[in-house]
C-alpha cells in the first residue's frame, strides 16, 4: 500500500456568520458560547496541533509524509495566520511535508489582507481558494453571504503579489434569483482575475437549513435540476474560452493547476482528518471525529482519540467508492477492475451519449460533457 | 324461561317466526340485531358487544354485513306464548342481490328498517321489493326516533306511500336505547305468517349462506322447509348430486347449539366435514340421499362473476403467497374466481373475478390484512363478448386481450339502476346518467321532495367511478342500487397507451368510441406527471389499433449528479447511492422505461387525488 499518498485535512469550525444555505460543520462565535465551550479560534490552533501529535502515535509505522495538506472550514482565515502557520509546522515536524507538496487553506476574501497571505505564504502555504460564489449582490444576500463581492477581486490580486502559484475562486450557481446574466458577469469577473482554478456547485437546499425553510415557506423557489443543468453549461463554455480545463465534475484548472488534494479524494487515496467531524481515511478503513467542537476538545485536552466511529470496509465497498469517485474525474475509471456487466454497462453509456467512445477503447471510463450532469445514475449502472 | 325453551327438533312450526331485517348501511340494522339478543336475554349483559353478529374484523369496521347469519332467539310474547323467533341477518350491497334473494326466500316476514333522519334509500327499496316479490310481510319501522334532526311523520309518511299502508301503522324505535324494539318482536309474532311444510315429506332445506371455518369445515346455513334434517344422515346437496354425512346439526342462539334435528319450518346449521364453500351452494336445496325429494326448492343459480381486474404483488417474489391466499378465501367465497395473469409491467398475479366493486375490495383488502400482502390491483373492468367478423366469438375479461383484426360487434352488460334522491338534484344525475350513456325509464315521486330514477346503464360505466360521481354531485344525498339485465351492442374500441413505444398491458382500457380521445389524453397527461423524467426523452402515446389518439412526453433528464463529493462526503454519497439502486430494483421496467410503483398505483386509481407527485 506504500504507493497511497497521503493528505491531510484540517478542519477550523468557526464562521462570523451562519450563511443561510450552508449545512457544514460549523459555528459563530456566540453559537459556540451557547453551548457553553471555552472552544474558540483563539485556543483553537493548540488542540489542532495535539490531536496530530496523538494521531503520529497511532500510526507510528506509517512512514509516508504528507503529500497535501487541505485547511478547510468554516471560515479557516477566522484563525490568525500565524495559528495556521503553526499548525503546517506541526505536520511537517509530525509526518514531514513532502518539499513539492500542495499547502491549501480556504479563505474568506473579507477577513484576510496583504499581510495575512504574506504571512501564510511565508510559512508554507502554496495554494489558496476564495469563496467568492457570485458577482450578483441580491445573489450574495439570498446565499446570506457577508462578504461584498468586490474584495475577492483584491485578495486574489494581493495572494498573487506574495507568490502564491496557485490561486482557486469557488462560485455557487442555480441560486432562487439568479439569472443567466448574473452567473455571465460572475464568469466574466472571473476571466478578468488571476486565477488557475475554478470550483463550481450548484446550490443544493440542504434539509435543516434557513434556505430548505424558506423554500419550504414557499418565499423562494428551489432551483430547478434543468436551470441547473444550462447553468453548467455557460460555466464549461466560459472556462473552457479562459483555458481551464474540467478534470472533475465541479472543477475547472488551466494546466498544473488541479487541487492535488482534492484530487487524492477522487483516486481514493488516503489522508488524515483532523478538527471536529472531520473524516480520515486510511487503509481501507473511513474514521470521523466527534462532530461537535466541546466535545472534540474534550477528547483531545484528556489525550484521547477524538474518533468517533469508523467503517472498514470490503472489497465489493472499495469497488464501489473506487467507481463513484473515479468516474468524476477527466483522466477516468480503468475498465480492468470492471466486471463483466458494468463493462457492458459502460457499451450502452456509450452509445447514450454518456461515455467518450475513444477513452472506452483505450481501456477507461470517461464522461461526456453530458454524461458529467448525469454521473450518478451512472455510477450505480457501473455498480453491476 | 330456561326450563319452557322449544327444543330444536321438536318445535311445533306454528310457535316459529322466521324474518330479517331490511335496511341501509348506517341505518342501524346491527345496533337493532344487538338489542333483539339482549332483549330475549340470548347474550348475556357481560358478553355483550357491539355488531354481535357481524364477525369479519372488516364488517365491524366497515359497519357492514357481508355473511349472513341466523340467530334463534326464544320470545315470550304478550300471549304469554313462548315463541322461536329466527332473525336471518342479510347482507347489505347491491354486489350481493343474489345472496340477499335467498335470504329473504328462507323468512315469512321482513323488519324494513329505516333511518328517520334519512328516509329510504336505493338499496334498501330494492331490496324491498326484492322482499315483496317472495310475498314476504313488511313491518315498516323508522328507527333513531330520538335523534334531533329525525322526522318521522315525513318519513312514515313515505314508507307508507311506497308499501301502500297508513302512515300510522309505521313504528318508531331507538335500536341504540331500546325504545320500542320489544314492542317490535311482538308485531314480528302477530303479523308474520308461521311456516308452513310438511313434516312427513322427504327432507328440502334451502341453503342460504355458508361459512368456511378452519376447525370444523364448512357450516352451512338453512332454512328447512319440509321434513327434517338429522345429525349422521346421508344428506344430497340437489344441484350437484353430491352425497355428504351430517357430523353435526343444530341452531345458532348466538353461539351454535348441536341438536338431533331440526325440523319444518326451523333455521339453522349442518356441518358435514367439506372444506369448500362450493360444495355447499348458496341457494341450492339440501335433501336426504336416501328417498330424498326429487324437486329442489326454486331460485338456485351460479354466482356470476362480473368485474375483472388483475392483482399482482408488489413484491414478485410473493406470488405464491398470493396464490395460497386466493385458494384459503376461496373455500369461504363461492362467487371468488382467479387465474393466473402475468403481465409486461405488472409481472405475475391473477385476473380475479368478483360480483362487483365492493366484493373487489373486500377480497383485496381481506388479501392486505389477512396475508399480510402489498398488491397493485389493475382498473376493474367487465366481461366483453367480441363477435369477429368471421362469426368467432370471445370472451374478454381482459382488456389486453381484446382481439384485434376485424371486429363485427362488442357486447357490453348492463344494468338495470334506482337512484333515489332529494329532487333538487334530478338535473344533475340526468347529466351524470348522460354522459354515462344511460337511458331513462321512469321516474316517481316517493315524497314530495324524494325521487326515484329508473336507469338502463351499462356496467363499465359504473365500474369506472360513477357511485363516487353521483355522491359528488348530490353532496352524498343520492343513492344508488342496480341489478345486471342482459347486454347490449355499443360502440367500443380499446386504448392502449405506449410508453417509448412499447404498449403498457397494465393501462390498457376498453372504452366508448366517443371517449377514447379523453381517456387517452386523459391518462397520457396523468403519467406525463407520475412517471420521473428518464435519461431519455419518453414519448407516451394513446392508440387504438396503430392510430395515435393523443401523445404526451416526457423531456429527458439532464441532470442527477451531485456536485459536491469530498473527503467528508463519500460515505453518505456511496449509502445514499445504494439505496436509490435498492429502490430501483423496485422499479417496474417497460421496454427501458423506469416506473416506480407508486406510479402504477396513482395511474391505475380512480382517484385523482390519489396521484402523487412524482419521486425525484
Amino acid at each position: 500500500m506504500s504507493e497511497r499518498t497521503l493528505g491531510a485535512y484540517i478542519h477550523v469550525p468557526f464562521c462570523s456568520s451562519r450563511c443561510g444555505y450552508c449545512d457544514f460543520n460549523t459555528y459563530t462565535a456566540s453559537e459556540l458560547q451557547r453551548d457553553g465551550t471555552t472552544v474558540s479560534a483563539a485556543t483553537y490552533a493548540q488542540r489542532v496541533i495535539a490531536e496530530i501529535a496523538g494521531t503520529r502515535a497511532q500510526m507510528s509505522d506509517d512512514a509516508r509524509q504528507i503529500h497535501s495538506v487541505f485547511v478547510g472550514g468554516g471560515t479557516p482565515t477566522l484563525l490568525s495566520a500565524d495559528d495556521l502557520v503553526l499548525i503546517i509546522k506541526a505536520l511537517d515536524v509530525e509526518f514531514g511535508i513532502a518539499p513539492d507538496a500542495e499547502v491549501t487553506t480556504e479563505a474568506n476574501p473579507d477577513s484576510v489582507d496583504r499581510e495575512y497571505l504574506a504571512t501564510l505564504r511565508a510559512g508554507g502555504f502554496t495554494r489558496i481558494s476564495f469563496g467568492h460564489q457570485s458577482s450578483a449582490s441580491h445573489v450574495l444576500q439570498l446565499l446570506e453571504r457577508t462578504h461584498t463581492p468586490g474584495k475577492t477581486w483584491q485578495a486574489i490580486a494581493w495572494a498573487r503579489e506574495v507568490g502564491f502559484k496557485h490561486v482557486s475562486v469557488d462560485l455557487i450557481y442555480g441560486t432562487p434569483g439568479e439569472s443567466d446574466e448574473d452567473l455571465i458577469a460572475t464568469l466574466q469577473d472571473v476571466a478578468k482575475a488571476d486565477v488557475d482554478h475554478v470550483s463550481a456547485y450548484s446550490l443544493i437546499v440542504e434539509p435543516g437549513t434557513r434556505l430548505a425553510a424558506r423554500v419550504a415557506r414557499g418565499e423562494v423557489a428551489s432551483p430547478s435540476d434543468d436551470v441547473a443543468a444550462s447553468r453548467y453549461e455557460i460555466i464549461d463554455e466560459h472556462l473552457t474560452t479562459m483555458g481551464l480545463t474540467w478534470y472533475e465534475v465541479s472543477n475547472w484548472a488551466l494546466p498544473g493547476g488541479e487541487c492535488q488534494h482534492n484530487i487524492g479524494y477522487w483516486r481514493n487515496q488516503d489522508w488524515l482528518g483532523i478538527g471536529p467531524g472531520a473524516h480520515a481515511h486510511l487503509q481501507g478503513t473511513r474514521s470521523w471525529n466527534v462532530k461537535h467542537p466541546a466535545a472534540w476538545a474534550s477528547k483531545v485536552d484528556a489525550d484521547e482519540s477524538p474518533v468517533a466511529d469508523r467503517e472498514v470496509l470490503d472489497a465489493d465497498d472499495i469497488a464501489r467508492e473506487d467507481i463513484m469517485l473515479r468516474l468524476r474525474l477527466r483522466e477516468g475509471l480503468p475498465l480492468d477492475g470492471l466486471t463483466e456487466q458494468a463493462r457492458a454497462e459502460a457499451e450502452l453509456a456509450v452509445l447514450e451519449g454518456l461515455l467518450v467512445p475513444e477513452a472506452l477503447a483505450d481501456g477507461s471510463a470517461v464522461l461526456t460533457f453530458k454524461g458529467r450532469l448525469l454521473a450518478d445514475g451512472l455510477v450505480a449502472r457501473l455498480w453491476a | 324461561m330456561a326450563a319452557s325453551k322449544p327444543a330444536p327438533g321438536a318445535t311445533d312450526p306454528s310457535i316459529i317466526r322466521n324474518f330479517c331485517i331490511i335496511a341501509h348501511i348506517d341505518h342501524g340494522k346491527s345496533t337493532l340485531a344487538d338489542r333483539m339478543l339482549q332483549i330475549t336475554g340470548v347474550v348475556d349483559p357481560r358478553n355483550m358487544r357491539a355488531q354481535y353478529l357481524d364477525r369479519m374484523d372488516i364488517e365491524r369496521e366497515r359497519g357492514i354485513t357481508i355473511k349472513s347469519q341466523a340467530v334463534r332467539l326464544p320470545f315470550q310474547a304478550e300471549d304469554g306464548i313462548d315463541y322461536v323467533l329466527n332473525l336471518i341477518d342479510t347482507p347489505g350491497h347491491v354486489d350481493f342481490t343474489y345472496e340477499v334473494s335467498r335470504s329473504l326466500a328462507a323468512c315469512e316476514g321482513a323488519v324494513l328498517l329505516v333511518d328517520a333522519a334519512q328516509g329510504i334509500e336505493a338499496q334498501t327499496l330494492a331490496n324491498l321489493y326484492l322482499a315483496l316479490e317472495n310475498n314476504l310481510t313488511i313491518i315498516p319501522v323508522l328507527n333513531k326516533i330520538d335523534l334531533p334532526a329525525a322526522q318521522p311523520e315525513k318519513y312514515a309518511a313515505e314508507i307508507a306511500h311506497i308499501i301502500g299502508c297508513d302512515p300510522s301503522t309505521v313504528l318508531k324505535v331507538s335500536a341504540k336505547t331500546g325504545l320500542g324494539v320489544e314492542d317490535l318482536l311482538n308485531e314480528v309474532v302477530k303479523q308474520v305468517p308461521a311456516p308452513v311444510g310438511d313434516a312427513n315429506a322427504p327432507a328440502r332445506a334451502l341453503i342460504f349462506d355458508s361459512v368456511y371455518d378452519t376447525y370444523r369445515g364448512v357450516v352451512t346455513y338453512v332454512r328447512v322447509i319440509d321434513g327434517q334434517i338429522s345429525e349422521r344422515e346421508r344428506i344430497k346437496m340437489m344441484s350437484t348430486g353430491e352425497m355428504h354425512e351430517t357430523l353435526e346439526v343444530g341452531v345458532i342462539s348466538p353461539e351454535p347449539i348441536a341438536s338431533k334435528a331440526i325440523g319444518v319450518g326451523e333455521v339453522g346449521y349442518l356441518i358435514t366435514g367439506v372444506k369448500d364453500v362450493r360444495q355447499s351452494r348458496v341457494g341450492d336445496t339440501v335433501t336426504v340421499a336416501n328417498k330424498g325429494a326429487t324437486e329442489a326448492l326454486g331460485g338456485y343459480r351460479d354466482p356470476v362473476p362480473m368485474v375483472f381486474s388483475g392483482l399482482f404483488p408488489m413484491d414478485g417474489s410473493d406470488f405464491p403467497v398470493l396464490r395460497e391466499a386466493l385458494d384459503k378465501l376461496k373455500l369461504n367465497d363461492a362467487a371468488l374466481v382467479y387465474e393466473p395473469e402475468s403481465s409486461v409491467a405488472l409481472g405475475f398475479g391473477f385476473r380475479c373475478g368478483f360480483l362487483g366493486l365492493l366484493h373487489l375490495e373486500i377480497v383485496r383488502e381481506r388479501l392486505e390484512r389477512e396475508f399480510n400482502l402489498d398488491l397493485i390491483s389493475t382498473a376493474p373492468n367487465v366481461v366483453y363478448r367480441v363477435v369477429m367478423d368471421d362469426g368467432s366469438e370471445h370472451i374478454v375479461t381482459n382488456p389486453s386481450e381484446f382481439p384485434s383484426g376485424k371486429i363485427s360487434e362488442v357486447h357490453e352488460p348492463v344494468v338495470r339502476s334506482t337512484i333515489l334522491t332529494p329532487n333538487e338534484f334530478v338535473g344533475a344525475i340526468m347529466e351524470l346518467c348522460q354522459t354515462r350513456r344511460g337511458t331513462l325509464h321512469g321516474m316517481d315521486y316517493l315524497s314530495e321532495d324524494r325521487v326515484e330514477m329508473r336507469y338502463t346503464l351499462p356496467l363499465a360505466e359504473i365500474v369506472f367511478d360513477f357511485f363516487d360521481a353521483l355522491k359528488s354531485r348530490t353532496r352524498g344525498y343520492a343513492s344508488l342500487d342496480y341489478e345486471p339485465t342482459g347486454e347490449q351492442s355499443a360502440d367500443l374500441v380499446k386504448v392502449d397507451i405506449l410508453l417509448h413505444g412499447d404498449p403498457v398491458d397494465a393501462f390498457s382500457a376498453v372504452v366508448h368510441k366517443d371517449k377514447a380521445y379523453n381517456y387517452g389524453v386523459a391518462m397520457a397527461a396523468k403519467l406525463k406527471d407520475l412517471i420521473p423524467r428518464q435519461q431519455f426523452e419518453v414519448p407516451i402515446q394513446a392508440a387504438i389499433g396503430a392510430r395515435i389518439i393523443a401523445r404526451e412526453s416526457i423531456r429527458a433528464m439532464r441532470k442527477d449528479v451531485l456536485a459536491k463529493c469530498y473527503g467528508g462526503d463519500i460515505s453518505r454519497k456511496r449509502k445514499l447511492l445504494e439505496k436509490q439502486k435498492e429502490g430501483k430494483k423496485r422499479m417496474k421496467m417497460v421496454g427501458r422505461v423506469e416506473i416506480p410503483q407508486e406510479a402504477f398505483i396513482a395511474a391505475l386509481s380512480t382517484d385523482d387525488s390519489g396521484a402523487k407527485p412524482k419521486a425525484k
